[in-house]
């Protein structure tokens, strides 16, 4: 058995000939991935890394490589299942470019990245052995077909016997490749094996105490194989912070926010990528008074969701795009009825049913202007996982405090990618309250709108003296039917207004990097960090860049409009669809922009442009700063 | 999840009060004149004097139609939602406030049109509700169209030459349900068999579904002269576990006696056969009811902060 004493000796032996045996790299930061036939486990292995390394204080942000099927059929390049974890010194607040080194179970699940441009062009691969030498001619056959292909690029491929040396350990190596692909990347990356076993221990911790064993035999066994046979090692300084940390995807905060806020009903219907955040409550939450009902729809999941508020208690109900589509009625209602409601939408690449596992945030427009008739409500869009626990806090009391519709949009990329944050400090002042059930004061009507801000106080059933029939009908203060015209020319203001007075309360958002100059970048939600990224190489490069994120959609922050004011251009980096403006038949008043950037050119008249790409992937730092560079060339293009 | 309801408060107010039948009506219903609608209100407030109901602790959810105007003309808590999605309001309510009485009230196409996923769904839920469902066999509020109750061959707007296929029997379909607990049919103008069957449902653990046949004289008069004018069409189901009115023998000479924990005889009596059937098809309380099973102790905001900690540690890094 290895143990970290004896890696760092390990340092120091030189090799026969009195060479080191391996050289180490002193990195800022690398990114790795680990990608097999799906049922092969390179997922749970990407996982332990990202849990391990973010433990020993380096900055991770971990992405899962999904396939839409189940099991797709082996070896197929679209069929890759695993992870892809960046691994840095400091906060990584993103997936970062092109993999630097890959751990591959077979050559197709390899040509599928390679011709996705997931690999950097001088990457590493560690390739798994058996194929060349398969007894099954068409896989032979295959292998040297990629072979082929494989050899006009630059990648360094390390072959590596992953069967034959998990053979000595398990009958079928399919379960077990894995954990000896850990044990590798533990080595190359100086790993505290330690933190391994703890990591393999939870991680199986529903299993029995045989398979914790046999993983951590395959562990060290990977550790001892790499240690022996590879030429290199990665080292990553890592700057362990006294601050609490804790570790978890996007739909994890979601899930741990929604009970931080009090929420006691999450009402839902199964669609990928929001489902995994009711599995981590329905694992949970029952230990606090909580229930996750999955609905027979999205529909009823919505209605489930409006009834329970209505009952007294802010529930929430969570999606993807084709189930925001059909809650779509019932948002409407309780924009009118003005029942808090909470609706988080992860949101996947569309129309229809789209790409299913892959990221996209081309639910900005449906969220806020999605509802047939006029429904103003709130957007709000978390930007890190860290705000995706948070968000739930703050929209659970804004959909509370203002009688509204609160839409979170979250998407794949933080619903998938593990980060570690600060850990939150509870305050039991998050929770919700017990509804009050006191009786009505005499005269009180449900819906008696403050003139000038529009709040109004709930009835909750059970309050004496409060009943009355809550209607999506047009209605008055009293909640009655509206007969005459002027009622609902009234009733529309105060569901408006309200919207106005949120804005009234928040803060202007803050410019990253200087407060004015040339170019402006505007992103929203889960691109924050890969914009930032992008801002902060051109501004070492000399360029005058600066970006905004904004977290509320609507209503958006204030003074944004004087930000703008203070930038020659503004354009907004989305993962939505545009039209390239130099593309056939496409111009200035046909173009059909990014989302944010349409929303910004209505509210602000300013000529806001835009960069998009739906890859089905998160963008690149270094893909923002091409757009960016190409768009401070026109400025300056238009300025000489 | 239950909510802790001030106990005090409620004793005094329980102490205190006796409620009329007044003390449950509002505003003057907009029905049309001789709709069998205004009938079930006047039955559904002569229940909710007649058991006391405390009216801030009953929730009446409807959805979209004429019959779903119900709960304007009531004086308790009242949720006129969205056409077909009464009842998965109805399921949340329940689900976070088992404590309160909850009466669901639909229209035909409400109920077995576009919310048909819907009324399946609740009857296997078994909530402890009542579900009426006002059956007039045609879309009222949106001037005659054809429902899935209209019977064939009946003219509407939609479909002039008649309703082109056999209508759906809600009866039928509702027993054939997994989980169903209570399944009765009524008509609104038998009032005593009317009021019998809704407070029978009431008193019913579970989710209660009573098909009442109503009266639509502007659309579909013609459909319910015979049961009209005829007692004879009619056949009574009468069991000491059903519904039995004394005195409705005199008019009522077609009795069966079925036992409502007959699950096969209740799916025979409800086949179509040209006879009109009420009376308590089905019941079995010894169904499990979805709320039940998902209920749970309500915990402080401190506890909570604790448990969430605990929670946290596991992500600890
Ligand atoms: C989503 C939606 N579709 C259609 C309508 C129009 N609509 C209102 S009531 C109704 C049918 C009413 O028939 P029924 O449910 O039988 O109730 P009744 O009026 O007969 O009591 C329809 C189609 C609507 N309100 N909402
Ligand atoms: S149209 Fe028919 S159902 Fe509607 S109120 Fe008139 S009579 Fe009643
Ligand atoms: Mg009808």
């Amino acid at each position: 058995m290895t143990t970290k004493a004896q890696t760092e000796a390990a340092r120091a032996v030189p090799s026969d000939s009195g060479e080191p045996r391996y050289e180490v790299f002193e990195l800022p930061e690398h990114t790795v991935e680990i990608v097999s036939d799906s049922g092969e486990g390179a997922q749970k292995c990407g996982q332990i890394l990202g849990a391990v390394t973010a433990k020993m204080g380096n900055g991770v942000w971990t992405v899962e490589i999904i396939p839409a099927e189940i099991e797709p059929p082996p070896r197929s390049p679209a069929g890759g299942s695993g992870n892809r974890v960046r691994i840095g010194s400091e906060p990584v607040t993103n997936w970062g470019d092109e993999t630097q080194l890959m751990v591959a179970f077979n050559e197709q699940v390899l040509m599928g990245r390679h011709r996705l441009n997931a690999l950097a062009d001088d990457a590493t691969i560690l390739l798994e052995n058996i194929w060349a030498d398969h007894p099954d001619e068409t896989i032979r056959a295959a292998w040297q077909e990629a072979q082929s292909e494989l050899e006009k690029t630059n990648y360094r491929i390390i072959e590596v016997p992953m069967q034959e040396q998990c053979l000595t350990v398990v009958e079928d190596p399919r379960r077990g490749k894995n954990m000896f692909v850990l044990g590798m990347l533990a080595w190359i990356y100086d790993r505290d094996l330690d933190l391994c076993r703890d990591q393999i221990a939870h991680a199986f911790r529903k299993k029995s105490e045989e398979i914790y064993k046999r993983n951590v035999e395959l562990l060290e066994l990977g550790y001892g194989w790499a240690e022996e046979n590879l030429d290199f090692r990665i080292h990553i300084p890592a700057q362990p912070t006294t601050d609490p940390m804790v570790v978890m995807n996007g739909n994890e905060a979601v899930a741990l926010g929604a009970i931080a806020a009090g929420m006691e009903l999450a009402a839902m219907y199964p669609i990928t990528p929001a489902t995994s955040a009711s599995h981590e409550l329905g694992d949970v939450f029952e230990k606090f008074g909580g229930v996750v009902h999955q609905a027979e729809d999205e529909i009823a999941a919505a209605g489930v969701a409006i009834g329970a508020s209505y009952a007294g208690k802010v529930a929430y109900t969570i999606t993807s795009g084709p189930g925001l589509a059909l809650k779509t009625e019932f948002l409407g209602l309780a924009v009118m009825i003005e029942m808090p409601l909470v609706v988080v939408d992860v949101q996947r690449g569309g129309p229809a049913t789209g790409l299913p596992t892959k990221v996209e945030q081309s639910d900005l427009l449906a969220a806020i202007f999605g509802q047939p008739g006029d429904a103003p409500h709130v957007v709000m869009a978390p930007a890190t996982i860290e705000e995706c626990f948070h968000v739930m806090v703050t929209a659970r009391r804004i959909a509370e405090t203002f009688r509204t519709v609160v839409i979170v949009l979250s998407d794949a990329n933080l619903a998938t990618g593990v980060q570690p944050f600060r850990r939150p400090e509870l305050d039991p002042a998050w929770v919700a309250a017990p509804p009050d059930l006191s009786p009505v004061p005499e005269g009180l009507k449900p819906y008696d709108w403050d003139a000038k801000t529009g709040l109004s106080r709930r009835f909750v059933p059970g309050q004496p003296g409060g009943m009355y029939t809550v209607t999506g009908l047009a209605h008055d203060e009293s909640s009655r039917v509206a007969y005459s015209s002027a009622v609902h020319q009234r009733s529309s203001t105060m569901r408006s207004r309200k919207i106005a007075v949120l804005q009234s309360t928040l803060n202007p958002p803050e410019v990253y990097g200087d407060d004015s100059g040339e170019l402006l970048v505007v992103g929203w939600g889960s691109t924050r960090g890969a914009i930032e990224e992008a801002v902060d190489r051109l501004r070492a490069e000399g360029m005058s860049v600066s970006s905004l994120h904004l977290s509320f959609l609507s209503p958006l922050e204030p003074g944004i409009k004087e930000i703008f004011s203070r930038f020659e251009k503004v354009m907004t980096v989305e993962i939505n669809y545009s039209d390239d403006p130099d593309a056939p038949y496409i111009n200035e008043e046909n173009r059909r922009r990014g989302q944010l950037a349409w929303l910004l050119r209505a509210q602000t008249l300013y000529d806001v442009d835009c960069w998009t790409r739906v890859l089905g992937e998160p963008l690149r730092p270094r893909a923002i700063a091409n757009a960016i560079r190409q768009r401070i060339e026109t400025v300056e293009g238009d300025i000489a | 999840m239950t909510i802790p309801v001030n106990s005090l408060l409620q004793c005094a107010l329980d102490d205190e009060r006796v409620f009329e039948r007044s003390d449950y009506e509002g505003p003057v219903p907009r029905w049309c004149a001789g709709c069998g609608d205004h009938s079930v209100l006047a039955a559904t407030q002569r229940l909710l004097a007649d058991e006391q109901f405390q009216p801030e602790t009953t929730v009446f959810v409807s959805g979209i139609g004429c019959s779903s105007r119900f709960p304007h003309y009531l004086k308790t808590y009242g949720f006129h939602g969205l056409h077909g999605r009464a009842l998965p309001v109805a399921t949340g309510i329940k689900l976070h406030r088992p404590d309160l009485d909850v009466f669901v009230v639909m229209g035909d196409g409400d109920c077995t049109s576009i919310g048909a996923g819907h009324w399946v769904h609740a009857t296997r839920y078994n909530m402890d509700m009542v579900a009426l469902m006002l059956d007039n066999n045609i879309y009222g509020l949106t001037k005659n169209q054809t429902s899935p109750t209209t019977p064939q061959g009946y003219p509407s707007n939609t479909q002039p030459r008649g309703s082109w296929l056999p209508a759906l029997n809600p009866v039928e379909a509702t027993l054939g349900i997994t989980n169903a607990s209570f399944v009765a049919q009524t008509a609104e103008w038998i009032p005593p068999h009317l009021f019998a069957t809704i407070k029978a449902a009431y008193h019913h653990d579970g989710f209660a579904f009573v098909r009442i046949l109503q009266r639509c004289p502007k659309y579909t008069a013609p459909l319910f002269e015979e049961g009209l004018k005829n007692p004879d069409s009619i056949e009574l189901l009468v069991h000491e576990d059903g519904v039995m009115v004394d005195g409705l023998e005199n008019v009522y000479k077609n009795q069966v006696r079925h036992d409502p924990g007959d699950i096969h005889a209740a799916r025979r009596l409800a086949e179509e056969d040209g006879r009109t059937r009420l009376g308590v098809f089905f019941r079995d309380e010894s169904r499990p009811r979805y709320e039940e099973t998902r209920h749970l102790q309500a915990i402080t905001a401190e506890e909570k902060v604790t448990r969430l900690s605990e929670e946290l540690d596991l992500h600890a890094v």
